[in-house]
C-alpha cells in the first residue's frame, strides 16, 4: 500500500516508456506504418551509426578508465594527509562533481574557445599551438573525454576514499611487518580490500558515461562532422531535432545491451556486499 | 497487576516448532525467569506474551482475559529489550514518556510519573540527556524506567543484562530485584544465565528445545532437579555425571563406579533406590561442591576414594580439581590448603547424602 | 552515516622517530605536491568562470591576459539579476527543484519504510527493481517520454509539452529510485527492537514512521533531499526536450538557449549565469558537505 505511488511512478514513467520505445522503434518516420526492423536495418547500413557505436565505446571506456585511475591516485594522496586538512582538500576536490555539468561545461567551452581560448593563451608562452580544441576531430574527441574525466573523477575519489578508510590500519601494519613495500601493500592489501567498491563504482560510472548527454551536447553538439557523437546526442539529433522519433528511439535502444550487462554485474556485486554485511 | 497464564502454547515457523505446547501459570506479583540455552524457545515465549509474535496454537491469558489477538499496545505490558531499544533522538524523559504521550495522558501526570520513576531508578540527573550520552548501565535504567512509568500489568525482560560487563551485571541484577520489591509488578524475565535466574526468580522455568523441563523455586531446582538437563544446567561448575550401577552387598545397597570404587549408600538413599532393577545403566549425579578433600572426621554417608588429578584450578577461596572416573570427567571443589597438585594422587570424599541417581537412557532423575 | 563518523576523526598518525617518520614526511610532501596539481586541474573551470564573470565585454574582446581581471566590474551580475528573463529561469528552476524534492520524499520515504520493514509478497523483487530503475539513464527514456506526453496532450487537451510543471512528473523518475534505495538502507539499519518498543508503547505504524523512523534516519533523509535537489537542479536533457518557450525554461537550458544568441557569445554574461546557476548546489554542498558525501557513497556502501 505504501509502495503504491512508487510502483505507479516506475510503471508509468519508466517501464512503460521503456517498452513503448521498442514499439516506437518499429514504426516509420510519420509513425503511421509498422516497419518491423526497418529502422534497425537502415541504421546498420549507415556509416554514421557505426561511427557513433565506435565513438560511444571509446568515449565511455577511455573516460571511465582515466576517471578511475585519477580517482584512485588522488584518493591515496588525500588519504595520506592528516585528518583536518584532509576534509578541506576533499571538499575542494569534489567541486567539479557538485557543479551542474551543463554549467561547468560552459566554462570548458569558453576555455576551448577558438579565438579566445585561455589554454591557447597559456600554451603560446611555450611556443605550442594554437590548438583547435573543438574543431579538429582528434582534439575534439580528446576534449570531450577530458571534460568528462574532469567531471567524473571526483566521484571515484570520494568512493575510493571511503573504501580506503574502511581498510583496517592493522592490515597495513601487519603487511609492513611482513616486509611488504608500498607497492606490495597496494597490490596485496588495498586493492583486494577495495575490489568490490572499485567494481561497483566503475560499472556505475560506465553506465552514466555511456549514456552521457550534457557534456558532448554543449561542447561540440556531436561535431565536427559527427565525429564526437555518442548514442544520446545522436538520438537527440535524429529523434528530436530531426523529428524522426522512431529512428531516435532505435538509436537509444542500442544502449540497452551494454547498460543491461553492466547493471547485471552491479546487481551481483551489490547483493554480494549485502550478504557480506 | 495481573496473573499470566499460558495454555498449550505452540509457535511454529514454517516447519520448525520453536515452542512445543507449554503450560505455565504466573501468579500476580510473581517474578518468573525463563532460562535455557539459546534456541530453547524462551525468547519466543516472551515475545508471544508481548504480542510481538503470533501464537500458532493455544491460549495466552493476562489478568484472566485471552489476549491471543490483542495487539501489543492493548495488552498493558511493558518490555525491556536486550539492546535497550531506546529512541536515540529523544531525551531520557522523552523516552520514558513516549508511551504515555501517545495515549494523551495529562502533562502533569506524565511529569509526575517520570519524576517518580527517575527517582526510583536514581537517574534524576540524567533526565535531559540523550541515550548516546549514557553508559550501558544508565541506559539499562532508562529502559526500565520506560517500563515503570507505564505502570503496566506485566513487565517483560528480554535478556536485559547480557550487554553489560560482568561487574555491572551483578549490580543491575540487584537493582532489578529492588525495583521489583518496590513495584511488585508481575514480571517475566528471560535469560540464558542460570546465575541470574537463580538470584532473581521467585520461580524459575527451565526450557529446552521448545519444552518446559521443570518449574520450581531456585532451591527446588538446585536440590531436586527433575531431569539430567536441569541438573546439568543449574549450578556452576556443572553437576558431574558418572556412569554407575546398583549392587547388593549383603542386605546393603552399594553403588559401583569402577572395579575398585564402590560406595555404600546412606540409608535414606538406599530405601529410595532399593526397588530399582540392578541391571539398569545409571548415572551418579553429584555436584562439585559435594566432592572435597578427605579428612579425619567424615560424617556418615560421606565416602572416600583415591584418584589422580588431571588439572587443578586455584580460585582463591577454593581450588577446583579435575579428574576422570569411568571415562567421565569429574570436577570437585577442595580447600585451597589441601595440597591438590596437577598430576598428583589425592584422596577425595564424596557426600552421598546429596547425590542424585539418573536413568542414563531417559535422563530422568530417580 | 559511517562516513560521517570516520571522517571527522581521520587517521591519527603518531610521529615516530627514525626512517619511518622521514619516509612519511616525504610521502606527505609528495602528496601535497600532487594534490596541488590536481586541485589546479579540478578548480580551473570554476575559477575561470569567476574571472570571466567579473570582466566587461570590452575587456574580454580586447584579449588581454585571460587569467587576470584588469578592470573588475559587477555589471554582468547586475544585468542578469535585474533581467526578468534570467529571474524567470531561476524561479522555474527553484520551483521545480523544491517541488520535486517534496514529491520525491512523499513517495520514497513511505515506500522505503514498507520495503525495509514489512515483508510482503514481492517486496524483495521490488527493492531490486527500484535499484535497477535507478540505473536506467535519462537518455534512454527521453524520446518515448516525449512521444507519450505528446499523445496524452492530444487525447486530453491538457498542455503538457512546453510547460515547466511537466518536469514535476518526469524528474521523480530520476530521484525516487535512488532516494528510496538509500532510505531503505538507512531504515534497515535501525534495530528491529526500536519499532517493537514503539509498538508496545502504543504507536501506530504511521506514528512509528513519523516519530521514530524519520527522526532517527534524519541524516539519510537530508542526504536524500540534497540528492533530489541537486539532480533536479542540474538536469539538462529533459527540460531541453520538453520545454522550448523562453518563459518555461529552467536555468541550465535557459542560459544555453537564450544567452547564446546566434554567433554572438556574450561570455561575461554566460559565465555569470553559469556561476549563479551553480551557486545553489555549491552553497548546499559547502554547508552540508558531510551529508552530501554520505548520500554519494550510500548507493554502494548500503548494499
Amino acid at each position: 500500500m505504501l509502495t503504491l505511488p512508487l510502483i505507479i511512478l516506475i510503471a508509468l514513467l519508466v517501464l512503460y516508456p521503456a517498452v513503448y520505445s521498442i514499439h516506437l522503434a518499429t514504426l516509420n518516420k510519420s509513425m503511421q506504418k509498422f516497419v518491423g526492423f526497418g529502422n534497425f536495418t537502415f541504421l546498420f547500413k549507415r556509416d554514421t551509426f557505426w561511427m557513433v557505436v565506435k565513438q560511444s565505446c571509446i568515449f565511455a571506456v577511455t573516460a571511465v578508465f582515466f576517471k578511475a585511475l585519477i580517482g584512485f591516485i588522488v584518493a591515496h594522496f588525500v588519504h595520506n594527509i592528516p585528518g583536518k586538512k584532509q576534509r578541506k582538500w576533499r571538499g575542494m576536490l569534489l567541486v567539479p562533481w557538485v557543479i551542474p555539468p551543463a554549467m561547468s561545461t560552459l566554462a570548458w567551452l569558453w576555455l576551448f574557445d577558438p579565438s579566445y581560448s585561455a589554454f591557447n593563451y597559456t600554451l603560446s608562452f611555450f611556443g605550442i599551438g594554437p590548438v583547435n580544441w573543438l574543431g579538429d576531430t582528434a582534439w575534439a574527441r580528446f576534449s570531450v573525454i577530458l571534460v568528462n574525466v574532469w567531471y567524473g573523477a571526483p566521484f571515484f575519489l570520494i568512493m575510493y576514499l571511503a573504501a580506503l578508510k574502511s581498510v583496517p590500519e592493522q592490515l597495513y601494519e601487519a603487511a609492513a611487518i611482513d616486509g611488504a613495500n608500498w607497492w606490495q601493500r597496494i597490490w596485496y592489501v588495498t586493492l583486494p580490500m577495495m575490489r568490490n567498491i572499485i567494481a561497483i563504482t566503475t560499472l556505475f560510472s560506465l553506465i552514466v558515461t555511456f549514456a552521457n548527454f550534457d557534456i558532448v551536447r554543449i561542447l561540440t553538439s556531436g561535431g565536427p562532422l559527427d565525429r564526437t557523437h555518442i548514442f544520446a546526442t545522436w538520438a537527440f539529433k535524429v529523434g528530436i531535432e530531426g523529428s524522426d522519433i522512431p529512428l531516435g528511439a532505435s538509436v537509444s535502444l542500442f544502449m540497452v545491451p551494454i547498460l543491461a550487462i553492466a547493471a547485471i554485474f552491479i546487481l551481483r556485486d551489490v547483493n554480494k556486499r549485502g550478504n557480506e554485511a | 497487576m495481573a496473573d499470566v497464564a499460558l495454555r498449550k502454547v505452540v509457535k511454529r515457523y514454517d516447519d520448525v516448532e520453536a515452542v512445543r505446547g507449554i503450560d505455565l501459570d504466573i501468579a500476580d506479583h510473581e517474578f518468573i525467569v525463563l532460562v535455557g540455552p539459546s534456541g530453547c524457545g524462551k525468547s519466543t515465549t516472551l515475545r508471544m506474551i508481548a504480542g510481538l509474535e503470533d501464537i500458532t496454537d493455544g491460549d495466552i491469558m493476562i489478568g484472566g482475559d485471552v489476549v491471543n489477538d490483542v495487539p501489543p499496545k492493548d495488552r498493558d505490558i511493558a518490555m525491556v529489550f536486550q539492546n535497550y531499544a531506546l529512541y536515540p533522538h529523544m531525551t531520557v524523559a522523552e523516552n520514558m514518556s513516549f508511551g504515555l504521550r501517545l495515549k494523551h495522558y495529562p502533562k502533569a501526570e506524565i511529569k509526575a510519573r517520570v519524576t517518580e520513576a527517575a527517582r526510583l531508578l536514581d537517574i534524576t540527573d540524567l533526565i535531559d540527556r540523550k541515550p548516546k550520552q549514557l553508559s550501558g548501565g544508565q541506559r539499562q535504567r532508562v529502559a526500565m524506567g520506560r517500563a515503570i512509568v507505564r505502570n503496566p500489568k506485566v513487565f517483560l525482560f528480554d535478556e536485559p543484562l547480557s550487554n553489560l560487563d560482568a561487574k555491572l551485571r551483578v549490580q543491575m541484577r540487584i537493582e532489578i530485584k529492588k525495583v521489583h520489591q518496590k513495584v511488585r509488578t508481575t514480571t517475566v524475565y528471560v535469560t540464558h544465565d542460570q546465575v541470574e535466574a537463580m538470584t532473581l526468580a521467585d520461580r524459575v522455568v527451565v526450557m529446552n528445545k521448545g519444552r518446559i523441563e521443570q518449574i520450581g523455586t531456585p532451591n527446588e531446582l538446585y536440590h531436586k532437579p527433575a531431569t539430567r538437563f536441569v541438573a546439568g544446567f543449574i549450578g556452576s561448575p556443572a553437576m558431574n555425571f558418572i556412569p554407575c550401577r546398583l549392587e547388593d552387598n549383603g542386605g546393603k545397597l552399594n553403588i559401583r563406579i569402577t572395579d575398585r570404587i564402590s560406595f555404600a549408600l546412606p540409608p535414606s538413599r538406599a530405601a529410595r533406590y532399593n526397588t530399582l532393577p540392578r541391571t539398569d545403566k545409571l548415572l551418579l549425579g553429584i555436584r562439585p561442591e559435594h566432592i572435597s578433600e578427605s579428612h579425619a572426621h567424615l560424617e556418615p554417608g560421606v565416602e572416600t576414594f583415591d584418584t589422580v588429578l588431571d588439572v587443578t584450578e586455584p580460585m582463591g577461596m577454593e581450588t577446583l580439581v579435575y579428574f576422570g572416573l569411568e571415562g567421565a570427567p569429574v570436577c570437585g571443589r577442595v580447600n585451597p590448603n589441601a595440597g591438590a597438585q596437577d598430576g598428583a594422587p589425592m584422596r577425595l570424599a564424596m557426600d552421598l547424602n546429596n547425590m542424585h541417581l539418573l536413568n542414563e537412557a531417559t535422563g530422568i532423575v530417580l | 552515516m559511517s562516513t560521517l563518523a570516520i571522517d571527522k576523526s581521520g587517521p591519527t598518525r603518531k610521529v615516530k622517530l627514525g626512517s619511518m617518520s622521514r619516509d612519511r614526511t616525504w610521502a606527505l610532501r609528495w602528496s601535497y605536491f600532487f594534490l596541488v596539481l590536481f586541485a589546479i586541474f579540478f578548480l580551473t573551470p570554476p575559477l575561470y568562470m569567476l574571472i570571466t564573470s567579473l570582466k566587461s565585454s570590452a575587456e574580454i574582446s580586447a584579449a588581454t591576459n585571460p587569467w587576470w581581471v584588469f578592470h573588475p566590474t559587477l555589471s554582468n551580475y547586475v544585468e542578469l539579476l535585474t533581467s526578468n528573463q534570467f529571474l524567470r529561469f531561476f524561479w522555474n528552476s527553484s520551483m521545480v527543484a523544491i517541488m520535486v524534492v517534496i514529491v520525491t520524499m512523499l513517495i520514497s520515504v513511505p515506500a522505503a519504510f514498507a520495503l525495509a520493514r514489512m515483508k510482503f509478497w514481492g517486496s524483495a523483487t521490488l527493492a531490486t527493481g527500484v535499484f535497477l530503475t535507478y540505473l536506467i539513464p535519462d537518455s534512454l527514456l527521453f524520446i518515448p517520454l516525449f512521444k507519450m506526453l505528446a499523445t496524452v496532450q492530444e487525447w486530453t487537451g491538457i498542455t503538457l509539452l512546453n510547460r515547466w510543471y511537466v518536469l514535476l512528473f518526469i524528474y521523480p523518475t530520476l530521484t525516487v529510485p535512488f532516494c528510496t534505495w538509500i532510505m531503505i538502507g538507512y531504515f534497515a539499519s535501525i534495530p528491529k527492537e526500536l519499532d517493537e518498543a514503539a509498538l508496545i508503547d502504543g504507536a501506530s505504524w504511521l506514528q512509528t514512521l513519523t516519530r521514530i523512523f524519520i527522526p532517527v534516519a534524519l541524516p539519510g533523509l537530508i542526504a536524500a533531499t540534497i540528492f533530489a535537489f541537486t539532480v533536479s537542479w542540474a538536469q539538462f536533457l529533459y527540460p531541453l526536450v520538453f520545454t522550448t518557450s523562453v518563459d518555461q525554461l529552467v536555468l541550465p537550458v535557459g542560459i544555453i538557449t537564450s544567452l547564446i544568441k546566434g554567433d554572438v557569445f556574450n561570455w561575461g554574461q554566460i559565465m555569470t549565469g553559469a556561476l549563479l546557476g551553480a551557486a545553489p548546489p555549491l552553497i548546499i554542498y559547502a554547508f552540508l558537505m558531510d551529508y552530501y558525501i554520505a548520500g554519494l557513497t550510500a548507493g554502494a556502501t548500503k548494499g
